[in-house]
């Protein structure tokens, strides 16, 4: 620390002290005046988000309002939007996506933060966090040219004769499916249930454990009945965090769902997201109700993940008492 | 609920062995991706790729120059726009900020980053391609620089508020006035998670596509100046992916390739600077 140079000027001759202090008062209020407009451009810029997306979906609010939602005609020919078939794509894909994704990430949450010794732990979170890091379009693209043909050739063919009954697993399977869109998503969840999980898991106070440890539970005893229980807020928490995430999931979601809106009991079916319709047509769009229509499905999308990351954030915070960083 | 011995420590290895199974997918997952770009994209690449305009339609070859030059363009643009207002916000956070005002501001930075990016893309679109009347390299840096403010902000409070209060303590009792305390001890401390933490916000954004869409566009030449479209990788990816040509679809996984290598490289980078510590002797 020595070589940090604490400025001390030499002493100033005393009748320009007072002077010399005036212009630090100056620096002084400078220098919050700077930082304290960077602070409050966060609000600002989160503000006029919020207003361009309602302001620009003005003409699609005052034709369709509410019932937006609930249609599902989409035809940009006849100037009819509704939102259905995406929202249902959004939530489905979702939801399915975490089902599959939550159980591995809390599982792998678990032994990084309790199981695991702690250098195995920090070199596989390391290469957890580089998986973080990985971008959406090159899931796509794997999604497109691996995931696509391999559910196609070797799996689903084999659940086809035992489930195909349902009416999940039913009809036709080109590859591009929700299915295909859910476990791509799924897969880029994983690891930030796991980093959050992990942060939680961690932030379960010391002695908890020890007096477990100490009464003769075994290791998972202690994480099943005592650390567990004290983080669930927090994992609940995460989890609402990477719900969020893959509700506004664009490309690797676009890339491998089919893009076909409409309302299919079957996950092998086509579908659509909010996202994905955004990224495919709003560069194309003739007519400002089109465009309109498709910056509301954007204020939804806004709307929606605001909330939900907004819930998450106060339930992590309540666990760990501060923000856990994502 | 009483376990004998014995059954305890079945269940407690089988937990054991089923969560090291989920970590192991996740990691096999990683090597997986890498494995996959490596042996496709690898494949694929050649120098006319780093050098060579992609080939008109129809034809074979060509490369992806103007793509790496435009991702750098708008990068550059975003880190200009970003970093300055997220440093600055997270220097507000850690060192001026009230228990309320830090509060609502950190939440909604936590807000901010949470926003999907195509709802940043068509907002930016709004702002500044519907207004200018045209889509252009600017357009796709305020977009990239918007996403990378909240990270910004939030490493940068963290990083100044891992400095030890005593050497505020000690530069102020010195007679430095408060911001010669941030800008010369404080911040110097915190500098190589900052950078760290910038590296990070940087490989974050290089890979985004969705708000480049409509901003950046894409453009099969050079682009020419800040106020044109331009071509970028994640953008490039996309579309010779999803496009109908095997030899587009040998230039994306390429593509894919360069882009992971480049995100992954910084990612390790900083990473390991951080694991170092984080406090740097000012030279």
């Amino acid at each position: 620390m020595s070589s940090i140079p604490i400025s001390s000027k030499r002493a100033l001759p005393r009748g320009r002290a007072r002077s010399f202090y005036g212009r630090l008062r100056a620096g002084e209020e400078l220098a919050y005046a700077i930082a304290a407009t960077a602070g409050a451009s966060i609000l600002v810029i989160t503000g006029l988000i919020l207003f361009e997306l309602y302001a620009q979906s003005d003409l699609s609010r005052a034709k369709f309002g509410w019932r937006f939602l609930i249609t599902s005609v989409w035809d940009p020919v006849a100037g009819q939007f509704g939102a259905l078939p995406f929202i249902y794509g959004t939530v489905v894909t979702s939801i399915l996506a975490l089902i599959i994704a939550i159980p591995l990430g809390l599982g792998a949450a678990i032994f990084l933060a309790e199981m695991a010794p702690a250098r195995i732990s920090n070199a596989l979170t390391f290469l957890i966090e580089l998986l973080a890091a990985v971008p959406s379009v090159v899931y796509g693209l794997l999604g497109i040219f691996i995931l696509v043909p391999f559910l196609r050739d070797s799996v689903v063919p084999k659940i086809k004769p035992a489930l195909g009954n349902l009416p999940i697993f039913n009809g036709p399977f080109y590859g591009v499916s929700v299915f295909s869109a859910s476990v791509v998503l799924s897969i880029m969840i994983v690891p930030f249930i796991i980093s959050v999980s992990r942060e939680v898991l961690l932030a379960v106070a010391r002695d908890q454990r020890e007096a477990s440890l100490a009464l003769g539970a075994s290791q998972w005893q202690t994480v099943w009945r005592v650390v567990l229980p004290n983080a669930s807020t927090g994992i609940v928490g995460s989890i609402f965090l990477s719900l969020a995430r893959a509700l506004g999931e664009t490309m690797a979601v676009t890339m491998v769902i089919g893009n076909t809106p409409q309302i299919k009991a079957s996950l092998l079916a086509p579908g659509y997201t909010i996202a994905a319709v955004i990224a495919n047509e709003f560069g194309e769009t003739s007519g400002d109700l089109y465009r309109s229509a498709l910056i509301q499905l954007g204020l939804v999308l806004f709307g929606v993940t605001f909330v939900i990351n907004g819930v998450a954030r106060i339930l992590i915070l309540t666990t760990s008492g501060k923000g856990a960083h994502s | 609920m009483r376990q004998s011995t014995l059954g305890k420590k079945v269940v407690n290895y089988t937990m054991f062995a089923l969560t090291g199974a989920c970590v192991i997918f996740a990691v096999g997952v990683l090597f997986f991706i890498l494995g996959y770009l490596v042996y496709n994209g690898g494949k694929s690449l050649s120098i006319s790729f780093f050098t060579q305009l992609p080939a008109p339609v129809g034809e074979t070859g060509g490369g992806m120059a103007n793509a790496i030059l435009g991702s750098g363009k708008v990068l550059l643009l975003a880190t200009a726009i970003g970093i300055p207002v997220g440093f600055l916000g997270g220097v507000y956070l850690s060192e001026y900020s009230q228990h309320t005002s830090a509060f609502v501001i950190r939440y909604v930075t936590d807000l901010l980053n949470g926003v999907p990016s195509i709802v940043i893309g068509i907002v930016v679109y709004g702002l500044v391609v519907a207004r200018m009347g045209h889509y252009s390299t600017f357009a796709g840096g305020v977009a990239l620089g918007i996403m990378m403010i909240p990270i910004s902000v939030r490493s940068t409070d963290e990083f100044l508020h891992a400095v030890p209060q005593s050497l505020r303590e000690a530069s102020l009792a010195l007679g430095a006035p408060k911001w010669k305390t941030i800008v010369r001890v404080v911040i110097p401390a915190a500098m190589r998670g900052i950078i760290s933490g910038t590296m990070l916000d940087l490989a974050r954004v290089a890979g985004e596509t969705a708000p480049l869409l409509f901003t950046a566009l894409g453009n099969q030449f050079w682009s020419s100046g800040w106020n044109a479209p331009t071509a970028t990788l994640p953008v490039m990816i996309y579309n010779y992916a999803t496009g109908p040509y095997d030899d587009w679809h040998r230039q994306a996984w390429a593509a894919g390739f360069v882009l992971l290598t480049l995100v992954l490289l910084i990612n390790v980078t900083a990473r390991l600077a951080l694991s170092r510590g984080t406090y740097v002797p000012r030279g």
